[in-house]
C-alpha cells in the first residue's frame, strides 16, 4: 500500500500484534481464578511509574475515581495516559503531578463546566507534554484494532486535518477503493482501570449504561483492573451470560468499591456530586488550593471509605442516588464561578 | 415575548432539523436546540449521543457530559462509541451539530489550540468526536458564537474538516462523498456555503445589521440575498425555558 501521509506524533502503546499474542500467552492467566485484591494492592501491582494508562467510562462518567485517588496517595509518577475523553479522571491525575505525557482526543476539560484550571496550568506551562492529537472515533478505534489483534483499523476520519498531522495515524492509498484512507495504529496500554456496577470474583462484569469504548479498552489493555460497585455471586451472572461485557478473561484484579465513581456519574445508581466538582474546580484555580484539595480528600484520609465520609456520607450519598432518578432539585453551583 | 440572543441562536439551530431524521449531537447548546426540535417542529427527531445512546426522550435534567444518565433518558439503546461513529461511518447520521473556538472561510474548526501549537496561550480540550462527526456526517451544523477572534481567514489549528481548501478538497483527501459543513449559526445570523465552498450569509436575525455582521469578523463576509430568521415564537421561547429551567445554557449569554 502507497503511505500517502503519516502523522508526527508519538506512537504510544504500540506493539506488534505477533509479539502481544506471546505476551499474552505468557502472562495472562486463562484460568477462572479468584481476583479480588484491594485497591492498595491493586495500584501497587500493575501501576508502574512512567507506565501507559487509559481509565473506562467517559471523563465524568463511571471513571474509577477510588483508584485514581489511590495512585495519587502512592505518588507514583511519570504516567503517561490516553486521553480518551479523559476528564475528571486525568484531571485529578495532572493536577497532584503524576503525569508526564498525554495523548489527546478529548482531555483538558470539564464540558459544560469549562476548562480545567490545573490541566491548563500544566499543560501550558510546560510540566505536561502532549505527545499526540487524535479523535475520539481513533481511539476507540486504535484499542478495537488491539482487542482484534491486528496493527491497525481503517477509518474515515481525521483526513486532511492538523489533527492528523500531529497524530500517530498514516493515510494510505486503499487498495480496493483506491482512496486515502487513514489507518490507525493499534495502541495497547500497559494497565486500563475500568468501574463496573457489578462483577462476580473472577471479573465477569456487566456494566449500565452506555458503554463508551470499555468493550474495546478491556480487551485492548495488557492489565486489567476493574472496580465495582459490587461483587454478585458467579451464578447471577450465568443466569443472563448475555448481559456480561467482559469476561474474566481479560481481567486480572477485581476491586469491590461502592460509590467508587463519586464524584461522577454511575449511570442508574448516583448523578454527579456538582457540589463537590465545584469545590475541585475552585480549589484547583491555584497550586495552593489545588495542595489543599488533595491533602482534604486524597492525602489526609486513610481510604475511599473515610473519602465518602468527608465529603458528605450516607446523606449526601442519598440525594445523588434520589438526583440519578430525577428527583430532587439538581444544582450547578460552578455557574458563572 | 423578550429573548436574548443566546435563545435566537438556539432557536434558529433548531429549526434547521427536518423532522424524522438522526443528529449526533453534545452537550450545551446542541443538545438544547436538538430536544428543542423534538418538542415542537420534529417530534421524530432521533437523538444521538457519542458515547452511546440512541433516540434518547427528554430527560429530566440537561445532559452536563455526552455520557452522563440523562443522555440514555428512555433511550432505545445504550451501546457504545464504536457503534455510534460506525452508524455515522456507514451514512446513518443525517446531522451533526459542532462548536468551535474557531472558524475559517471554509469552515474547517479549531477546537485544540490558540497561539503556536508548541506553546499555546490556551490548551482547549482538542478534537473529542468532534473531526468524527465533521467528517462522517452529512450536514454538520456548527453553533458558535462570531466575532473578530473566533472568524479568522487562518486557524491556529486545523481540528475538525469543512471544505478544506475549497469544493472538492475533501473527496480528495479521502473524506466521504458529500459530507460537509452545511449552516453556521451564530449569535448575528445564519451561513450556508458557496459553490466554491466559503461561507456566505444566509440569514440574519431581527434587528441585526450586516455592518454589525461584517464587523464581527475577520474575513470578509460574502452575502447575497440576505433574509431576516424570524423571532422566536412564545411557544418555542416557553419550551426553551423549560428544557433549561436553571438557564445552565441559555443564561450563559
Amino acid at each position: 500500500m502507497e503511505v500517502l501521509e503519516e502523522g508526527k506524533g508519538k506512537l504510544l502503546g504500540w506493539c506488534d500484534p505477533w509479539e502481544h499474542r506471546e505476551w499474552v500467552r505468557r502472562n495472562k492467566t486463562r484460568e477462572m481464578v479468584e481476583k479480588v485484591v484491594t485497591l492498595k494492592e491493586a495500584v501497587s501491582r500493575f501501576v508502574r511509574d512512567g507506565c501507559l494508562m487509559a481509565f473506562g467510562g467517559f471523563g465524568h462518567v463511571r471513571v474509577s475515581m477510588a483508584f485514581i485517588y489511590e495512585v495519587i496517595r502512592q505518588g507514583k509518577r511519570g504516567l503517561k495516559v490516553a486521553g480518551k475523553t479523559a476528564v475528571h479522571d486525568l484531571d485529578c491525575l495532572i493536577a497532584a503531578g503524576c503525569v508526564e505525557e498525554v495523548e489527546v482526543a478529548y482531555s483538558f476539560g470539564h464540558e459544560l463546566r469549562g476548562l480545567s484550571p490545573a490541566s491548563r496550568r500544566a499543560v501550558e506551562g510546560g510540566r505536561v507534554k502532549v505527545v499526540a492529537e487524535l479523535s475520539n472515533a481513533a481511539y476507540q478505534w486504535r484499542f478495537k484494532a488491539a482487542a482484534a489483534g491486528l496493527p491497525f483499523m481503517p477509518a474515515y476520519v481525521m483526513l486532511g486535518t492538523d489533527t492528523l498531522r500531529r497524530s500517530s495515524a498514516k493515510v494510505v492509498r486503499d487498495p480496493f477503493t483506491g482512496r486515502p484512507i487513514c489507518l490507525l495504529p493499534a495502541c495497547f496500554p500497559d494497565v486500563a482501570v475500568i468501574h463496573v456496577h457489578e462483577c462476580d470474583v473472577y471479573g465477569n462484569c456487566r456494566i449500565e449504561g452506555a458503554l463508551v469504548e470499555d468493550s474495546e479498552l478491556a480487551r485492548a489493555a495488557k492489565r486489567l483492573v476493574i472496580t465495582t460497585e459490587r461483587i454478585v455471586p458467579t451464578e447471577r451472572i450465568r443466569r443472563e451470560p448475555w448481559r456480561t461485557v467482559i469476561p474474566y478473561l481479560y481481567v486480572d484484579a477485581v476491586v469491590e468499591v461502592p460509590y467508587g465513581s463519586h464524584p461522577c456519574n454511575m449511570p442508574g445508581l448516583y448523578y454527579f456530586d456538582e457540589e463537590h466538582l465545584a469545590e475541585y474546580l475552585s480549589l484547583t484555580r491555584t497550586e495552593e488550593g489545588t495542595k489543599e484539595y488533595f491533602e482534604e480528600y486524597v492525602y489526609g484520609v486513610e481510604d475511599f471509605g473515610e473519602y465518602l465520609k468527608r465529603v458528605g456520607g450516607r446523606r449526601k450519598l442519598r440525594r445523588l442516588e434520589e438526583l440519578e432518578k430525577g428527583r430532587g432539585t439538581f444544582s450547578y453551583p460552578w455557574r458563572g464561578g | 415575548m423578550r429573548y436574548s440572543r443566546t435563545e435566537m441562536m438556539v432557536v434558529a439551530a433548531s429549526r434547521l432539523l427536518e423532522d424524522g431524521r438522526t443528529v449526533l449531537t453534545g452537550t450545551g447548546m446542541p443538545v438544547l436546540a436538538s430536544l428543542l426540535a423534538r418538542e415542537t417542529r420534529a417530534p421524530r427527531l432521533s437523538i444521538i449521543f457519542e458515547a452511546g445512546s440512541i433516540s434518547p426522550l427528554r430527560p429530566p435534567a440537561l445532559p452536563l457530559s455526552v455520557g452522563d444518565s440523562m443522555t440514555a433518558y428512555r433511550a432505545v439503546m445504550a451501546a457504545s462509541m464504536d457503534y455510534v461513529m460506525s452508524l455515522a461511518q456507514a451514512g446513518y447520521a443525517d446531522y451533526a451539530f459542532l462548536g468551535a473556538a474557531q472558524i475559517d472561510p471554509y469552515g474547517n474548526l479549531n477546537t485544540t489550540v490558540i497561539g503556536p501549537y508548541e506553546h499555546p496561550s490556551v490548551r482547549l480540550p482538542g478534537s473529542g468526536g468532534a473531526n468524527d462527526f465533521g467528517s462522517l456526517s452529512w450536514r454538520t451544523i456548527v453553533l458558535m458564537r462570531q466575532d473578530r477572534s473566533r472568524f479568522v481567514e487562518r486557524l491556529d489549528f486545523l481540528t475538525t474538516p469543512g471544505y478544506l481548501t475549497g469544493r472538492g478538497a475533501r473527496e480528495r483527501a479521502g473524506l466521504p462523498r458529500g459530507t460537509g459543513p452545511w449552516r453556521v449559526v451564530t449569535q448575528l445570523g445564519i451561513y450556508g456555503f458557496g459553490e466554491d465552498g466559503r461561507m456566505e450569509l444566509l440569514r440574519v436575525y431581527p434587528g441585526v445589521t450586516l455592518e454589525e455582521v461584517r464587523n464581527s469578523s475577520s474575513f470578509g463576509i460574502r452575502a447575497g440575498e440576505v433574509e431576516e430568521e424570524p423571532e422566536p415564537t412564545a411557544k418555542e421561547l416557553r419550551t426553551l425555558r423549560r428544557l433549561d429551567p436553571h438557564g445552565i445554557v441559555i443564561g450563559r449569554g
